[in-house]
């Protein structure tokens, strides 16, 4: 069964959401998932494109308001 | 009846906080109401950002170390011995040695450790400035370099963010001034889409690399290193060459975090703010040991020590609560071999690097002897 954690990267600035991502996911298992939220308006286009060019999945996207959180799968 | 301390980590956090408490708690200590005790796996303190100067011939080793009994106040207790389990249930912690210690207030500083093991072929074949046996090796290759291709490779997590920054500028102004213009080519690659975690430091960055000829590969996540082939390739499909090979690895946590099963990868789970364990009341952790998402710094282990002795030492007295850590980060960049800039940021504060200057390098290099003096609780 695969597991999810959440990584609360909004209002940090080094080494921010994307950096905080994939260490996550280096410490995870193919199938786990990773949630993170992020209040960097970055974060809309470098995790999504960071995500589909390694290969893992990107479950969710949301934008809720005063920040952003996304469910990455790691797919290998 | 007496309140026990025990801080496990002897390295920056750790002594802050033991020296900061000693001074605040002094009446208790003196009356029989208080230790602090330093559980720590090494006599020896090491100043880390010194590294940074030797593969560049620039620092003495013995400017890097201090006996860890000579950087503490003589009221705390020092024992050298291995920490390996920590068992929050029962507020005790178990040592190599077999050894155990009873706590009231623990304080966990176990910081970080280098893991190149976690990507294939990287601790055979790549050079790394991380420790000292690897900075020592990094400065006979550079000794030896007659040119060539050079990949400076990031991976995350790491510690002391600016650092690959820094490696990249000093060691291109190094080779220039070793008359070697013309016959070397850096490539620095790095994790995410820009040159670096800080925005307004990447920012600045890609104009200096272009004036540099500092090439750079970003969107590079490490998946190996052929040794043979002499390539290193990434996850996301690029493989670069090189004739050296200099990386930032991977770092993960202390072991006894891991074997305690308090956090994955040994990052603890802790509040940002209070720097509690998280489903702790008295059990602290700062500095690397955190699962923080801000930089794994000197200067952040210095301020959450400012906050934890501040707190640790009230709970004691009063029974209450002191401040909240605000997440400041202070940084000092090298961006060359005579110049400098800082900047610093906090939970609310966004970073702005200054412009370099001549000063702010002089400053650094200060600071680089005056770090004892921060350690000692002193500055």
């Amino acid at each position: 069964m695969s597991n999810r954690q959440t990584v609360d990267a909004r209002n940090t600035f080094c080494p921010g959401p994307l950096m905080e991502l994939i260490a996550a996911l280096r410490a995870s298992t193919v199938g786990d998932e990773v949630e993170v939220l992020s209040s960097d308006k970055g974060s809309i286009d470098d995790i999504p494109a960071w995500t589909r060019k390694v290969g893992h999945t990107l479950v969710s996207s949301d934008n809720r308001g005063d920040h952003f959180a996304f469910i990455i799968r790691k797919a290998k | 009846m007496r309140t026990r301390i025990l801080i496990i980590g002897g390295g920056l956090a750790g002594t802050i906080v033991a020296n900061g408490l000693v001074r605040r708690l002094a009446t208790e200590i003196r009356a029989g109401d208080a230790s602090i005790t330093v559980l720590g796996n090494t006599p020896k303190h090491m100043y880390q950002p010194g590294l940074l100067y030797v593969p560049f011939g620039r620092a003495r080793e013995q400017e890097l170390f201090r006996e860890e009994r000579s950087v503490l106040d003589r009221r705390i207790s020092l024992v050298v011995d291995a920490a390996t389990r920590i068992d929050v249930a029962n507020n005790r912690v178990h040592a190599k040695s077999g050894r155990s210690f009873d706590y009231d207030y623990l304080v966990i500083a176990t910081g970080s450790r280098l893991a190149p093991e976690l990507v294939p072929g990287l601790t055979e074949n790549a050079h790394q400035f991380y420790d000292l046996p690897g900075a020592k090796k990094l400065r006979d290759a550079l000794v030896d370099f007659k040119g060539g291709r050079i990949v400076l490779n990031v991976n995350a997590p790491h510690k002391c963010p600016v650092a690959p920054v820094e490696m990249a500028l000093m060691l291109d102004e190094f080779l220039r001034d070793r008359g070697l213009s013309g016959k070397f080519e850096i490539t620095y690659t790095y994790p995410i889409g820009r040159l670096h975690a800080l925005e307004p430091l990447a920012t600045w960055m890609v104009p200096e690399f272009e004036r540099r000829g500092i090439k750079s590969q970003t969107f590079f996540n490490t998946q190996a290193v052929d040794g043979t082939a002499k390539t290193i390739n990434s996850e996301e499909g690029d493989t670069l060459p090189y004739d050296l090979l200099i990386t930032i690895p991977p770092h993960r946590g202390a072991q006894v975090i891991e074997d305690s099963g308090m956090g994955k990868m040994g990052w603890v789970p802790t509040n940002p703010k209070t720097l509690l364990c998280d489903g702790t009341k008295n059990v602290f952790v700062v500095g690397d040991t955190t699962n923080i998402p801000i930089s794994k710094a000197g200067s952040t282990a210095h301020f959450e020590a400012d906050t934890v002795v501040e707190n640790l030492a009230l709970l004691v007295q009063e029974g209450r609560w002191s401040r909240d850590y605000d997440g400041k980060v202070f940084c000092f960049i090298e961006t060359g071999m005579n110049t400098g800039t800082h900047m610093w940021f906090n939970y609310t504060t966004p970073p702005r690097p200054s412009p370099p200057t001549q000063t702010v390098h002089w400053f650094k290099l200060a600071y680089n002897r005056m770090y004892w003096l921060s350690a000692s609780g002193l500055l």
